[in-house]
């Protein structure tokens, strides 16, 4: 579905240039989700941004459903850090908003909309401001803003991280729902390892400075996934040890030694 | 799951409103007393400070035609103002939307600018003769550069992430300004219409006092002629009237228009 060839991306930074992404290669399939983990300043954004058409790679090429990536596209969605709604604008009309911008059928997306809104537990709160929502409200409505004009790929960067731990684990639950009542292929970008093993069919690791593909792992623990108490702890505890190694820098060696 | 609640103001809404209203009125019946004691205790001459019975005498005797006037001054500031909001907003969506003029035009509008409008009013007269027609310019002059400046910082201050969300959806450069930068500037354009406001009224009474055969300004300077300084008390009285039904006009509206605006700045 989603396609990243020999992808390099060179900034122009203050001090020269800035490799911020390094020969990734990377594929993932339809219906996949995918969660890149890595350290601050690894590229997981850049190489979102770059799938969504929202920056040009310096070289190589990002294709999706086998077409290369040169504007953003329709059926692609992007959801940000933020939850980036229109303080003016209402919930409904929030969620609304893609529909408007792209000249989708009204009508049916309304409809759409309330399930949407239903699906994640704000329905009442249509008629509501962003401003009289809690942050974790506002990201649930950002999410169903993403998810109004049925996209085949929905790109998320570190969406959930700007909320508290249990309101962040609901919306993880309340994605693995979605995932399960419509299929999408996710790229799902974070630097949390608990989420990206709740999350992932696979995690691709990346290290920093410049961004390379480090690692993918694959996550085969039966879903629905929780943290709590779980029948595959050793599993999950497995790959988050595994993701931990990979992410952390390996201790010094002591000190006269070789 | 919760809701913010709406308001996290205490008290109820009654008490709330007699305080804001009546606290403030408690003061203008306390100046006005001790204004009045000071004409009596210091036996101050009508024509330099006139008493306030005076001043309402003045009003009631001349009613009709200090009423008339006002009309006259409220028409040049409201058709001044009306005028520089349009070209105004206008100016600054062309700053807004183009670097190229935003380097050209900005610093020739600081410098214009910075040249006190009020040395241009003998020129006006002398341009434009002694009708409405220099008030009103006189107007749009001190409240163009305001909604300018305002209107397009509103413009240029929309949050880096509302734009990455339009571009996802490759939205026309219309579609970002309908959507999106317009309405993000609207407070702050608020901003600017509140100051401009306040300015008209100045404004038309400079244009006034240069050359006129009508409105407050003129009043004001004929019976300053007079040394009737009573009348003139009364002329500034309903001047001030003017300026705050305008001003407390534009904030009904703002709440009116823009109710997200107080919570998000």
């Amino acid at each position: 579905m989603i396609k990243l060839t020999h992808v390099s991306h060179v900034f122009a930074g203050r001090q020269g240039e800035v490799h911020a992404l390094d020969d990734i290669t990377l594929e993932v399939r339809r219906n996949e989700l995918v969660t890149l983990v890595g350290r601050s300043g690894c590229g997981k954004s850049t190489m979102l941004r770059m799938v969504a058409g929202l920056l040009r790679p310096s070289s190589g090429t990002v294709t999706v459903a086998g077409e290369p990536v040169g504007k953003p596209r329709q059926d692609v969605s992007f959801m940000f850090q933020r939850a980036a709604l229109l303080p003016w604008r209402t919930v409904l009309d929030n969620v609304l908003l893609p529909v408007e911008i792209l000249r989708l059928d009204r009508a049916a997306k309304r409809r759409r909309a309330h399930e949407l809104l239903e699906l994640v537990g704000l329905a009442g709160f249509e008629k509501r401001l962003p401003h009289e929502l809690s942050g974790g409200m506002q990201q649930r409505a950002s999410l169903c803003r993403s998810l109004i004009q049925d996209p085949l790929v929905l790109l998320m960067d570190e969406p959930f991280s700007a909320l508290d731990a249990l309101t962040r684990e609901e919306l993880s639950i309340e994605l693995q729902r979605i995932r399960m009542e419509r299929e999408m292929t996710i790229v799902f970008v974070t630097h949390s390892i608990e989420e990206a093993v709740l999350l992932a069919d696979r995690v691709a690791v990346l290290s920093p400075r410049p961004g390379r593909l480090r690692k993918i792992i694959d996550v085969d623990i039966p879903r629905p996934r929780t943290l709590g108490r779980n029948a595959y702890a050793d599993r999950v505890a497995e790959v988050s040890a595994e993701l931990h190694e990979l992410l952390m820098p390996a201790p010094m060696a002591p000190e006269g030694a070789g | 799951m919760t809701a913010v609640p709406r308001t996290r103001r205490i008290g109820s809404r009654a008490t709330r409103r007699l305080v804001d209203w009546g606290l403030p009125v408690i003061a203008l019946v306390v100046l006005v007393a001790l204004w009045w004691l000071a004409t009596i205790v210091f036996s101050i001459e009508q024509f330099l400070v006139p008493a306030p019975d005076d001043v309402i005498e003045a009003f009631i005797g001349q009613s009709g035609f200090l009423l008339e006037q006002t009309w006259v001054t409220l028409l040049e500031t409201v058709q001044g103002f009306a005028v520089a909001v349009v070209v105004g907003i206008s100016t600054a969506m062309s700053i807004a939307g183009s670097r190229l003029l935003e380097k050209m035009i900005y610093p020739l509008l600081l410098a214009v600018n910075a040249v006190p409008k009020i040395a241009i009013a003998p020129i006006l007269v002398v341009w434009l003769g002694f009708g409405p027609f220099p008030k009103i310019v006189m107007v749009f002059l001190l409240c163009f550069f305001p909604i300018v400046i305002s209107t397009a910082t509103g413009l240029k201050s929309t949050p880096a992430e509302l734009t990455e969300l339009v571009r996802s959806y490759d939205a026309s450069r219309l579609q970002v300004f309908v959507k999106v930068r317009f309405p993000y500037a609207l407070p702050q354009v608020m901003v600017g219409l509140k100051t401009a406001i306040s300015l008209a009224v100045i404004g038309a009474v400079i244009a006034e006092f240069v050359g006129a055969d009508a409105g407050l300004g003129f009043v004001i300077v004929q019976s300053g002629a007079s040394a009737d300084t009573p009348l003139a008390f009364a002329a500034m009285a309903l001047l001030g009237v003017i300026s705050i039904v305008l001003f407390y006009g534009l904030n009904a509206l703002e709440k009116v228009i823009l109710p997200w605006a107080e919570e998000n700045r």
